[in-house]
């Protein structure tokens, strides 16, 4: 756009003048046109095979039958042909037999671990560790029994949840209101006593008299728990709630208990006895 | 090109460019968005679907100015892992009530669409004072100090009227009695037959944080809880073809 010199004259202009300086009307760059012309072919191609165009009460289909719905549907269902056999036998298969049948074990155990790690992770951790009042699934002990049955119940209806009529449920007594702060004093050091070693050893004989009055009938006499009420071992060095002294006064004056959703509905059969499998091998399943 | 030689005219007069750019622009509106609302296959019809309870959408403003739509989105795709990782992928209609939606494309957390009765409440308490103390990766900040605001519900009535002048169908009734449904649904031993008649009966009624009151703990566990629940899939299938 600068002054036009004498060599280029022969070049037309746009005719807008502006204080003498004038606009060449240079054709556009041929590869630049035939670009954009392609752009409307392709347009008006898309349009026709894509949905588009709205109307008044629906739109063109377009000619692919292109859905994004009928496509995940699809995705799913071609998974689902793919490991519906494997799938099928580990739902028919009776759960204490799987673990001999290296095959569907080695499927389950892997299908259970993908399971674990998207649905069990955040409670239980992602090593299934645990963390402080949800439990530990790699250890020997286990609040509701830790063969593959009861695994299998806990995933599939959960604990103490609303949601499903099947789910096992307990609750602890809150102390707090029904035993004297001194008696209270007197039972944690005998808890204490049980794994380990008492804040106040002197406290440790009227407790055990606490306890066999009002704790003995869920922990069990020696401490050691049952697991058909979720009732915890006292006498083992596990806590899930911590095991120093004024963890367990807390638990002993306002009770605890965990919840754990069932999972029954969100996950299929064979991703319950997959993920069962999976928590069974970690190294506690009884 | 006699026609092209007048844009001269408009180009010259800038209330008249101003008209007719309008004009273009409105046509151009009118063809994007005006057929959605006779489309039908826009407008899904969902079983189940149904306006938030007070408490719910107390919870919903705090989710809201907490800013955890920055990292949560609530919109599961159709698409197999979505489905796989998060359940069913979203339906327009599931947040039909929601104004403005919290659909999102932002995850530094994980979608939450139908993170409902996925976790207990006392997760979500020990996940909300110290989001490391359950989950040792999340960058998550921790959100404790919700359980130590109690809220009145004073003003929740007007909450749902705004919710109903933008479309929401909250009856007078509902309306009226906002203030009783809002304490009704964190307190198990109150009177909350009023509250199961207008919203139904899926509705979770309980103390979310574990103290009387309400707190505002209590509410954002309550929306936390019912998010993806209301839509039954075990007996409604979408419409592939939509």
């Amino acid at each position: 756009m600068s002054k036009k010199t004498d060599e280029n004259k022969d070049i037309p202009t746009t005719g807008h003048s502006w204080d003498g300086i004038e606009e060449y009307d240079n054709p556009m760059p041929r590869w630049w046109v035939w670009v954009f012309y392609a752009t409307i072919v392709w347009g008006i191609g898309y349009s026709i095979a894509y949905p588009a165009w709205p109307g008044i009460k629906s739109a063109t289909a377009g000619v692919l039958g292109f859905s994004t719905r009928a496509n995940v549907a699809a995705d799913i269902q071609a998974q689902e042909d793919k490991l519906g056999p494997i799938n099928a036998k580990l739902e028919a298969a009776d759960l204490t037999a799987i673990v001999d049948d290296a095959e569907l074990n080695g499927f389950a155990v892997s299908s259970g671990a993908a399971v674990f790690k998207t649905w069990c992770a955040q409670c239980h951790g992602s090593g299934a560790a645990g963390a402080v009042g949800y439990p530990n699934l790699l250890d020997n002990d286990w609040l509701w029994g830790g063969d593959i049955e009861n695994i299998y119940l806990t995933v599939k209806h959960g604990i103490r949840n609303e949601e499903d009529d099947d789910a096992r449920y307990s609750q602890m007594t809150a102390f707090g209101d029904i035993l004297e702060a001194e008696q209270i004093d007197e039972v944690v050091n005998f808890v204490m006593s049980l794994s380990g070693d008492p804040v106040d050893a002197s406290k440790v004989e009227a407790g055990a008299v606490v306890y066999e009055e009002n704790c003995a009938a869920c922990h069990m006499e020696d401490g050691t728990g049952d697991q058909f009420q979720g009732a915890p071992n006292l006498a083992d060095a596990i806590w899930l709630f911590g095991g120093d002294y004024d963890s367990i006064a807390q638990t002993v004056k306002y009770s605890r208990f965990g919840v754990m959703p069932a999972w029954q509905p969100r996950l299929s059969e064979a991703q319950i006895r997959a993920v069962s499998l999976y928590v069974h091998q970690l190294g506690g399943g009884e | 090109m006699a026609l092209l030689d007048k844009h001269k005219i408009i180009e010259t007069n800038a209330t008249l460019l101003l008209v007719l750019s309008f004009l273009v622009v409105t046509v151009g509106g009118i063809v994007q968005i005006a057929p959605l609302f006779w489309l039908e296959n826009t407008i899904e019809d969902v079983e189940g679907m149904r306006p938030y309870t007070p408490l719910e959408l107390a919870g919903r403003d705090i989710y809201i100015r907490e800013g955890c739509y920055v990292c949560h989105s609530q919109m599961i795709r159709p698409m197999r892992d979505e489905v796989e990782r998060y359940g069913h992928y979203s339906l327009a209609a599931e947040s039909k009530y929601d104004h403005p939606f919290q659909w999102g494309s932002k995850r530094t957390g994980p979608d939450l669409a139908r993170v409902g009765g996925r976790y207990s409440d006392e997760w979500h308490l020990d996940h909300m004072r110290d989001p490391q103390s359950v989950v040792p990766e999340s960058v998550m900040p921790k959100y404790g100090f919700l359980e130590r605001k109690k809220l009145d519900g004073k003003y929740v009535g007007d909450l749902l009227k705004a919710n109903a002048v933008v479309g929401v169908p909250y009856t007078e009734e509902m309306i009226a009695n906002a203030q009783a449904d809002f304490r009704a649904q964190a307190n198990p031993d109150s009177d909350y037959d009023g509250l199961l008649e207008r919203y139904g009966d899926n509705v979770n009624i309980r103390s979310f944080d574990g103290h009387s009151g309400v707190s505002e703990m209590d509410a954002i566990i309550a929306y936390l809880q019912m998010l993806g629940t209301l839509v039954d899939f075990s007996t409604f299938t979408p419409d592939a073809s939509r």
